[in-house]
């Protein structure tokens, strides 16, 4: 056995394998240190059309337009590039029945050093309530691959987005460096 | 070469056209199931008034978003052409999708900006584009080099034929303040599945 079927595998490996699983063949992000190695992987990996976008809003216009034309998509960020995203949620998104599958590296908390940031994050959840959208923050690497496979196939059948937001007890998140 | 013929025409050379007259002499050149993406506001009202073609979408909300979409349909159906009709007040907010646009290059991609120089829905505000700034250079800079002022109408057939033929392209049109003709009837699911119905996607 190869290295990679032995260990366990890396959230990101299961992130990956979960969006290849159902078919989820076009990533739009915006960087992210955290998100990193997935990003790293996916375009190393010929299944997937990745390209970073300037803003959250494009990438997910992007992902809206593509699902319309028969390609599923998700769209990658941070913590406070999801606090640009509420206009283009409210309005076209939810309001058109799009499955977006939107996975955001937390930040904010658990060892936040930027005020900003804390400050941001504290408006996630409350936006994501306000739009009735499913969400969920995984913490762990057990109920990722479960969480993610099945959630990309509700959001399929009930056409309705779903955020994954990834917590720092799962990737680690950004450490403080004094 | 003449300054047409370069495509070096700026837009206060640009005759000034009427958005639904050339919404629908381009809707009228159509005729290949192209896809057209309909800006907020008055563009997709005059896409609307234009025929209700399968393979338009009306975007309701989302302002600066026509562009991202009209390349996301691009992506996902790289045989079809896709038309992003957009308006100059839209294009200032999300001025930035056309350097990722001209990243990513796709061939089957033609954007048109009707510049009227206002932001006519919400009260016939200013733009930045009636005074400062160059839309087709900004294209330009952004790196989408296919970029140009339409002189007049006979001028914008001829760059529309070409942007058909293979994208991505930017034709900026000077128009008048008349407003929309139509009204589109909002209804965001209606409109979402006879587009992928039009797009072949969905039954």
């Amino acid at each position: 056995m190869t290295e990679t079927q032995t260990r366990a595998a890396s959230w990101h490996e299961t992130v990956l394998a979960g969006l290849k699983n159902n078919n989820v063949k076009l990533v739009t992000y915006v960087p992210d240190r955290v998100l990193t190695p997935l990003i790293k992987a996916l375009h190393d990996d010929p299944f997937f059309t990745v390209f970073a976008c300037t803003r959250e809003e494009e990438a997910i216009g992007i992902v809206t337009g593509a699902w319309m034309g028969g390609l599923h998509g998700a769209v990658l960020m941070q913590t406070s590039g999801f606090a640009t995203l509420p206009n283009a949620l409210a309005s076209l998104v939810v309001p058109s029945q799009i499955p977006a599958l939107i996975f955001v590296s937390e930040r904010g908390t658990l060892g936040e050093f930027n005020l900003g940031q804390a400050m941001v994050c504290k408006t996630m959840r409350p936006v994501l309530d306000a739009l009735g959208m499913e969400s969920h923050t995984i913490t762990r690497q057990d109920e990722l691959a479960f969480i993610i496979d099945r959630s990309i196939k509700q959001a399929v059948a009930t056409q309705a987005p779903v955020t994954f937001i990834l917590s720092p007890l799962l990737t680690g998140g950004k450490v403080f460096e004094a | 070469m003449t300054a047409k013929q370069t495509g070096a025409i700026g837009a206060h050379n640009a005759k000034v056209m009427n958005r639904f007259e050339l919404t629908k002499r381009l809707v009228g050149r159509l005729k290949r199931d192209e896809a057209v993406i309909g800006g907020i506001g008055n563009n997709n009202f005059d896409l609307w008034a234009s025929g209700q073609r399968p393979q338009n979408f009306y975007m309701l909300g989302s302002m600066g978003l026509t562009i991202p979409i009209a390349f996301g349909v691009a992506i996902a159906q790289p045989q079809r052409h896709v038309v992003a009709l957009e308006g100059d007040g839209s294009l200032l907010m999300e001025l930035s999708c056309l350097s990722t646009v001209a990243m990513q290059a796709p061939k089957n991609l033609t954007i048109v900006v009707w510049d009227n120089g206002i932001y006519q829905i919400t009260g016939g505000q200013p733009t930045a584009s009636a005074a400062a700034a160059d839309l087709v250079a900004i294209a330009r800079g952004s790196g989408i080099a296919n970029s140009a002022w339409a002189a007049d109408e006979d001028d914008f057939d001829r760059l529309f034929a070409a942007a058909l033929k293979g994208g991505p392209s930017l034709i900026a049109v000077r128009i008048d303040n008349k407003p929309g003709v139509g009204t589109t009837d909002r209804d965001p699911v209606q409109i979402r599945t006879r587009f992928m119905q039009g797009l072949g996607v969905k039954r």
